[in-house]
């Protein structure tokens, strides 16, 4: 990074400031741990006059959200945060945002959904929102979540996509803790960023449109198959501002996930998110005593980039997902779209699927390392493993 | 040192110990509970727990509902039945408890910002169709446990996390807004009112129909400290100092102001008596 600032800051603290650089016109929230310092370290913001944004800290995530399509669609540039029960309750209108096309960015502070109750991290919550049409991207940590916030904007506000984005952390583990994070300059985010002009603003009052109206059984369907076409257009976009942000900060994205000493590996884990760190820290130890392993971890999980992650992935002995979600009665959320990816493949590598970290169950390096050697097992049983739970 | 000793335990005078009297009310082995030193929730507990003994109301025969928040882990430590629902939906779980079962004395306590704010919706509606509930809020004047935002009773120009220099939003005169809505039963005291918040509740309980008690509460963590307001201690002088009784007065005329010198009213503001929802719904449908 050429021109950037060194900090030690928290999750919460890098997301505010991503929020700060990009300035929104309105931020609509509502308390909810593990969040809530996000939408405090921005009101403080706004109230030293840092940045010129509306915030208004409605009565509920679901006002938040009904605030934020209202917002976006009088084209004004939005953000909100929330996470858990915060994002159930927003779910209606996530898929009115998505549907009514307004470039809304949301960071989600990933914590699992009651019940029972719990405030630490799985990721049952995005995975809820997984078929709402929003964009979903994971970071594994605060720098991570910082450029994803700045690069979701671009992305979300794109023509050919004009769709909201989610950009997850892990709950506690990353929102909480303080890490090295590098800041850009404030001006060089919003050259970036640049000015939104939206497309069909409804304060657009000399080309008026209506917005949101009843959709009959003769144009639903069709509206719908114009969010999958917009949705098939992220990863392309995706690339395209990865490019351009490493132009700007003089990283090095270049994909829609991460691989991590996958190129010769045999046996790999894929995991979403914080873990990762973690895995990468088992995969070098493992390396060291000679093992061929490696980890893939997705940053874009919907679109789920499947053909990509195919060709990473077939010439390796065997594969495990790591998911730290469930869906009842099914394979995780995660694993079903590695399983989905590889299918009509005659050679693949052996897939297997593991849950971990419901609930915020920490996960340690030893239990990554327990799956690496399931994986060198030829004739490993087919079923779903849960890591450290009591069984 | 052993001879010290020795001599300690000879003279130890014999430890008299007696059931505390909230005891059967609560799980003591939740016990100690999360609030803070200062906090009102455990005179709010305490007075419930009181008024459940004075009117003898058997424990086999209540329901205790909470919402999210710092007074929402309150359903967690009552040894009666009760239920932690997710956040602002303890009302609409309570009227379902009532409905499947008429007899149960159902009692919603839960904090300003869980019924006002984002359960708002349901107390309004609960108190119109005078559902009959007991429900008891404890304002403590903003989101406790998620860091002391501000939420819809924080007086205008108070400070909170998301409102550093002040907030300027008006926010609910709560006594007003239950009158308004139809509740039968309307006072407000505060935790340094520990004898009157009993009697309001054992009113409130007897009541057949919504009856709602508000208590001004102090959070030294999240609102005292950033409103010079000082320990917990201090809230209850200052409201040993503001406060006013006025019996049956208007509660439009209930605002609280962020000034610290300036009065707030309490007291019992209505008293009233109209068929409760269970009461028309039988006698509706019983014409039909």
């Amino acid at each position: 990074m050429s021109n950037g600032n060194k900090e030690v800051l928290t999750g919460h603290q890098v997301v505010a400031n991503a929020m700060r650089q990009v300035e929104p016109d309105v931020v609509a929230a509502y308390p909810i741990t593990p969040q809530s310092e996000i939408v405090e370290y921005f009101s403080q913001y706004v109230a030293d006059g840092k940045v010129d944004s509306e915030v208004i800290t409605v009565e509920s995530e679901h006002s938040a959200m009904s605030a934020c399509v209202g917002s976006a669609a009088a084209g004004a540039r939005t953000m909100t945060a929330t996470a858990s029960q915060g994002l159930a309750l927003m779910m209606e209108i996530v898929y009115i945002a998505a549907s009514m096309r307004t470039p809304i960015v949301m960071a989600v502070a990933n914590r699992a959904l009651s019940g029972p109750i719990n405030i630490h991290c799985d990721h049952s919550d995005s995975m809820a929102a997984r078929d709402s049409g929003v964009i979903q991207l994971y970071g594994e940590d605060a720098q991570e979540a910082y450029e994803f916030t700045l690069m979701a904007q671009r992305l979300a506000e794109s023509e050919d996509v004009l769709l909201p984005v989610m950009v997850t952390l892990d709950g506690f583990t990353l929102t909480h803790t303080a890490q090295v994070a590098e800041l850009l300059p404030d001006r060089a985010v919003s050259d970036f960023v640049g000015e939104y002009d939206a497309r069909y603003p409804l304060l657009d009052v000399e080309n008026p449109t209506t917005q949101g109206p009843f959709d009959m059984p003769d144009y639903y369907f069709e509206h719908k198959l114009q969010q999958v076409d917009a949705m098939d257009n992220v990863p392309d976009r995706f690339l395209q501002v990865q490019e351009e942000f490493n132009d700007l900060s003089g990283g090095s994205y270049d994909g829609l996930f991460e691989t991590y000493k996958m190129d010769d590996a045999d046996y790999a884990v894929i995991i979403l998110g914080s873990t990762a760190g973690t895995a990468k820290v088992v995969v070098d130890e493992l390396r060291e005593e000679g093992k061929k392993v490696g980890l893939l971890k997705p940053w874009l999980f919907r679109p789920f980039p499947a053909e990509e992650i195919k060709d990473v992935l077939l010439d390796k002995e065997a594969v495990a997902v790591l998911d730290r979600s469930l869906s009842f009665g099914s394979s995780g959320p995660l694993y079903l779209e590695v399983s989905s990816a590889l299918s009509g493949e005659d050679t693949k590598p052996r897939l297997y699927n593991y849950t971990y970290g419901l609930g915020g169950r920490d996960i340690k390096e030893d239990q990554i390392a327990e799956v690496f050697e399931d994986l060198e097992n030829p004739d490993l049983e087919d079923k779903m493993r849960y890591i450290g739970a009591r069984q | 040192m052993t001879t010290e000793l020795k001599q300690k335990e000879e003279v130890k005078p014999e430890l008299t110990s007696a059931e505390h009297p909230a005891t059967k009310y609560l799980r003591e082995e939740r016990l100690p509970h999360i609030w803070c030193s200062g906090c009102g929730l455990g005179s709010a507990v305490t007075s419930l727990t009181n008024a459940y003994e004075k009117l003898e109301i058997p424990i086999d025969d209540i329901g205790v509902v909470s919402g999210i928040g710092c007074t929402g882990r309150a359903a967690g430590y009552f040894e009666t039945d009760s239920y932690h629902t997710t956040h602002g939906r303890a009302i609409p779980f309570a009227t379902g408890l009532k409905l499947s079962n008429p007899e149960m004395n159902v009692t919603v306590f839960s904090g300003d910002g869980d019924l006002f704010a984002i359960g708002g919706n349901h107390f309004i509606h609960a108190a119109r169709r005078n559902v009959d509930m007991t429900v008891i809020c404890v304002n403590n004047y903003n989101f406790g446990m998620t860091g002391g935002q501000f939420g819809p009773t924080t007086p205008q120009g108070a400070t909170a996390t998301t409102s550093p220099y002040g907030n300027y939003e008006d926010p609910f005169n709560l006594p007003d807004l239950a009158a308004s809505a139809g509740a039968i039963y309307v006072a407000r005291w505060t935790s340094v009112h520990a004898r009157r918040i009993q009697q309001a509740m054992e009113e409130a309980l007897s009541k057949r129909g919504f009856s709602f008690v508000e208590i001004l509460s102090p959070c030294p963590t999240g609102y005292g400290r950033k409103n010079d307001l000082g320990e917990g201690i201090d809230e209850l002088k200052s409201y040993q100092d503001r406060t006013v009784i006025k019996h049956g007065s208007d509660p439009g005329d209930a605002e609280i102001e962020r000034d610290p010198e300036a009065e707030i009213v309490v007291g019992k503001f209505v008293e009233d008596d109209r068929p409760t929802y269970c009461d028309v719904a039988d006698d509706y449908l019983q014409g039909q």
